[in-house]
């Protein structure tokens, strides 16, 4: 009995925590995703086209001293968060309409493991 | 810089000293400015998309600025001198191209920050060899590539979204050439844009 008990829970297990990495992000991919994607516009420390990144989790969004952002984004009152990072990610256009980011991540995993990397650059250096 | 990169008997250092074969036609380009674009579109749409074609000047110009303080270090070989110099030319027929289509829409195209700034931005005083200036420019041109495809879904108008599927390949063949003579692997398949 024991046996048939271990047999099942091993492989629930397994599924837990693939289920549980999936859903909380993996900042290590998130990285690269956004070294590949998201670099050609952003970085963590500078503003370029777009505004930079470090400490965007919890911040209000419009907030980047000496970025240039559109009139919709300035009067949207939001704090970036996994779900509204998530919900910008899927689609800038319908969160704040007169945005001018335009990019979207279709891949939810992927929105997932960006916003476990936005993360890590919101603690302090 | 060490002559030891024009010496190289390795075919992927001599790859770079073709690319200026590779070229787009011009002409190409240029059908951007003159295309009727936007017969029935709204107003709002009209403003999107010029929102969106901004974002990709200000990319250009940050793409063009980085290829000038390339071509300034003194670090470049004279076979990457060229490629840099044909990359910079292909950006900038991209940001007339862009700006023309901007007017042409009624909009106003963004305006180019400083050298400086750029410079400050993309943390150029941290390069120090060929490889740094190399390993930049296929970074900003991998982030172009994705920048470009990322954005079609956005665009109302199917024509300007057309448009940034030809850019998207101009930037992802500077990327490849420049990942290719860097020596590093290819890209993994169906990479981009996704």
């Amino acid at each position: 009995m024991k046996f048939f008990r271990l047999l099942f829970t091993v492989p629930l297990v397994l599924v837990s925590s693939s289920v549980l990495s999936a859903t909380m992000g993996d900042a290590v991919n998130g990285q690269q995703l956004y070294e590949s994607r998201c670099i050609a516009c952003h970085s963590v420390d500078d503003n370029r086209v777009g505004p930079a990144h470090r400490g965007v989790f919890g911040r209000k969004a419009g907030a980047v001293k000496g970025y240039d952002y559109s009139n919709a984004v300035k009067a949207f009152k939001i704090v970036w968060s996994d779900k509204t990072l998530d919900l910008w990610l899927s689609n800038p256009e319908r969160l704040i309409p007169g945005q001018k980011m335009g990019y979207s991540v279709s891949v939810a995993q992927d929105r997932l493991d960006l916003i476990a990397y936005l993360k890590s650059v919101s603690n302090k250096p | 810089m060490t002559s030891a990169i024009e010496n190289n008997a390795s075919p992927r250092r001599l790859f770079l000293g073709n690319a200026s074969k590779l070229a787009l036609s011009a002409g190409a380009i240029a059908l951007l400015g003159g295309k009727d674009l936007l017969a029935a579109a709204s107003p709002a749409d009209m403003k999107s998309d010029v929102g969106i074609l901004n974002v990709a000047v200000g990319l250009e110009y940050e793409g063009i600025a980085a290829y000038t303080i390339a071509l300034k270090s003194g670090l470049l070989s004279a076979a990457h001198l060229k490629a840099a110099t044909k990359f910079q030319d292909d950006h900038k027929a991209h940001l007339t191209a862009l700006t023309a289509t901007i007017r042409k829409m009624g909009g106003n195209p963004v305006t180019e920050k400083s050298l400086d700034e750029y410079a400050k931005a993309l943390k150029v005083d941290q390069l120090k060899n060929e490889e740094d200036v190399l390993s930049l420019a296929a970074r900003l041109e991998l982030g172009a590539t994705n920048a470009y495809l990322g954005v079609i879904p956005a665009f109302k108008d199917s024509a300007l979204a057309k448009i940034a599927g030809r850019l998207a390949a101009e930037e992802a063949t500077h990327f490849a050439l420049l990942n290719f003579d860097l020596g590093r692997p290819f890209a993994p398949t169906m990479s981009f844009g996704a």
